[in-house]
């Protein structure tokens, strides 16, 4: 078997502003290439954190103390922000979690995408618009011309989003996060919007780190899936295997709360107070194991 | 039907839109073509849809925050559309609403003591603040909060708990009716659960009529008797949640239920489905 495709190694955080408070926990996963890796959990797991550990785009609040973010045999971590710059876009995109706040309001959407493909793929300004137009097809928006001519506001937000993901898969990159990309849309289009990063994503062998807080769309769209709890990683496999045997009470839990239509007399259960109490005590166990591991 | 508690019939809203910095005036969309509606005594009611469908719009129609340009609302066998302010008043008691986000209802400046006890004072639920007091425990004891919540800001406390507070807000008036809008949208599933667990209770307890309007149709599936689905600002299909989810007639209600993504491994889901089609600006 290759190498995975970004493989995150221990990877430790803690807030600066919240008296040193452990974010991530030693969180271990990869994702191989061409694979949709699914990263669930609910506010507060750590979620954004590794997204943004990755992307080199982590809070001054917050402080990596340890592990190591591999992709394509270099950590990230170590690299220098040129050297960053020069990965991110060209092989790392990203998908944004709200597609009215990541566009520029003032600027035309043809300005926005031509701006990648002339700064990372060298395209002259004419070329950039032709494949800006070409992109926009491929994720099947039927007057592309008019589309690049509009401001972000004149779009819908299932629009919007066909536009960041164009953007995003245009560059050609080797990794996509997709951070809760679907969070803000209506039930219909969240569809069209997971059927085609999908789409994109076989067509190109794109491997994907797919956020989100949705077992429903994870099981959709993901091959594998980490299941975080306060920055700590509480189980992790294939999606068929972990949604049809969840082995940690956490995973479990959090399924049986969901409502689902389809069974009316499950769903809305609370989490067993003895299964609050094992996580807590899951918690503590591993921050009081680190703390030993640094006093000694 | 003799257990009508609010019956609305051709509810037709329109937004006058005055002339803005950049816009002209004259444009007023119509939001809510006749729309009939009617919730029971005890009875929850989906009100479910799309952004745009009109179902926000339908809400305050039925409150009366909107005047709507025409239909009728009748509320407890009296019609309330042309009610004043101040006609309304005694109503108001009676007709509750929860907010989608506690926090920008709750007034970020006063205690929840002060946000819970001034309604039954005002409403003359209470002779005194020691009695509102005592009724403020009680309804904080039965949401499951302690009763030292009251000397909190309502930024100090956690969504959940916020949430919470909105619901003991509105049932502390002992209301007949109440209207929820998008309430656990904002929270994590294990929260929405409690949230959406002691709702349920709440209404069964107190026979209280609830419109719960929502995006989410597992979640109406679980807490309501009937559904009504919205789309482009009428009804497309309305009926006992078991049948409506069981067996659609709307192609737009089985577009929607089919949409919605289970928990369960399906390799044929995405591209199954009528939602193929390919999208036109803007």
């Amino acid at each position: 078997m290759s190498a995975p495709r970004l493989a995150i190694e221990a990877l430790s955080a803690i807030s600066l502003r919240d008296g040193n408070r452990p974010i991530l926990r030693r969180v271990s996963l990869t994702v191989d290439t061409g694979e949709v890796h699914g990263l669930v959990g609910e506010s507060g797991a750590g979620k954004s954190t590794i997204a943004k550990a990755i992307l080199g785009i982590i809070p001054s609040q917050v402080k990596v103390t340890d592990g190591r973010i591999g992709f394509e045999g270099r950590d990230l971590l170590a690299l220098s922000p040129r050297d960053l710059r020069a990965v991110l876009g060209r092989d790392i995109a990203l998908v944004p979690q709200d597609p009215s706040t990541a566009l520029n309001p003032s600027r035309r959407i043809d300005a926005q995408m031509t701006d990648g493909l002339r700064l990372k793929r060298g395209l002259s300004a004419k070329q950039a618009r032709l494949r800006a137009g070409a992109l926009l097809e491929e994720v099947q928006i039927r007057d592309p011309e008019r589309v690049l001519d509009s401001y972000p506001h004149q779009l819908s937000g299932g629009m919007r989003q066909r536009v960041l993901i164009a953007a995003a898969f245009g560059l050609e990159p080797k990794l996509v996060i997709a951070d809760e990309p679907t969070t803000a849309l209506d039930v219909t289009v969240q569809k069209q919007i997971l059927r085609l990063i999908r789409s994109l994503q076989e067509r190109h062998g794109t491997s994907v780190l797919f956020v989100s807080h949705d077992f429903g769309v994870v099981a959709k769209i993901c091959d594998r899936l980490t299941v975080l709890y306060m920055g700590k990683v509480m189980e992790q496999g294939s999606t068929a295997d972990v949604l049809a045997a969840p082995r940690h009470p956490y995973t479990k839990a959090l399924l049986a709360a969901n409502p689902r239509y389809d069974r009316p007399d499950t769903g809305l259960e609370p989490t067993p107070p003895e299964v609050i109490a094992a996580l807590r005590a899951e918690i503590a166990a591993f921050d009081a194991s680190v703390m030993g591991c640094r006093d000694g | 039907m003799a257990n009508d508690l609010l019956l609305a019939r051709g509810l037709v809203v329109a937004y006058g839109r005055p002339a803005g910095l950049f816009t002209r005036r004259g444009v007023s969309p119509v939001v809510l073509h006749g729309v009939d509606i009617r919730v029971g005594k005890g009875e929850t009611v989906g009100i479910v849809g799309e952004s745009g469908s009109g179902k926000t719009t339908l809400g305050r129609a039925l409150l009366g925050l909107i005047k709507p340009a025409a239909g009728s609302v009748v509320f407890d066998g009296s019609d309330i559309t042309a009610l004043d302010e101040r006609a309304r008043r005694p109503l108001r008691r009676r007709m509750q609403m929860i907010f989608q986000d506690p926090m920008s209802s709750l007034n970020p400046r006063h205690t929840i003591g002060r946000i819970l006890i001034e309604p039954i004072l005002l409403h003359g639920l209470a002779k005194s603040h020691a009695a509102a007091l005592a009724l403020v425990h009680g309804v904080l004891d039965r949401v499951g909060l302690s009763r030292n919540t009251i000397d909190f800001y309502s930024y100090e406390l956690s969504g959940g708990q916020r949430q919470r507070v909105g619901i003991a807000r509105a049932v502390v008036l002992r209301p007949d009716f109440v209207l929820a809008d998008e309430i656990v949208s904002g929270l994590d599933v294990s929260t929405q659960a409690q949230v959406l667990r002691l709702l349920k209770e709440l209404t069964g307890e107190m026979h209280l009529a609830l419109a719960f309007i929502s995006h989410d149709l597992s979640v109406v599936r679980s807490i309501c008797h009937r559904a009504v689905v919205m789309r482009e600002g009428r009804v497309v299909e309305e009926g006992p949640c078991e049948r409506v989810f069981a067996a659609p007639v709307a192609d737009y209600t089985r577009m929607l239920i089919d949409a919605i993504p289970l928990p369960v491994v399906d390799p044929g889901w995405l591209t199954r489905g009528a939602s193929v089609e390919t999208a036109t600006s803007p």
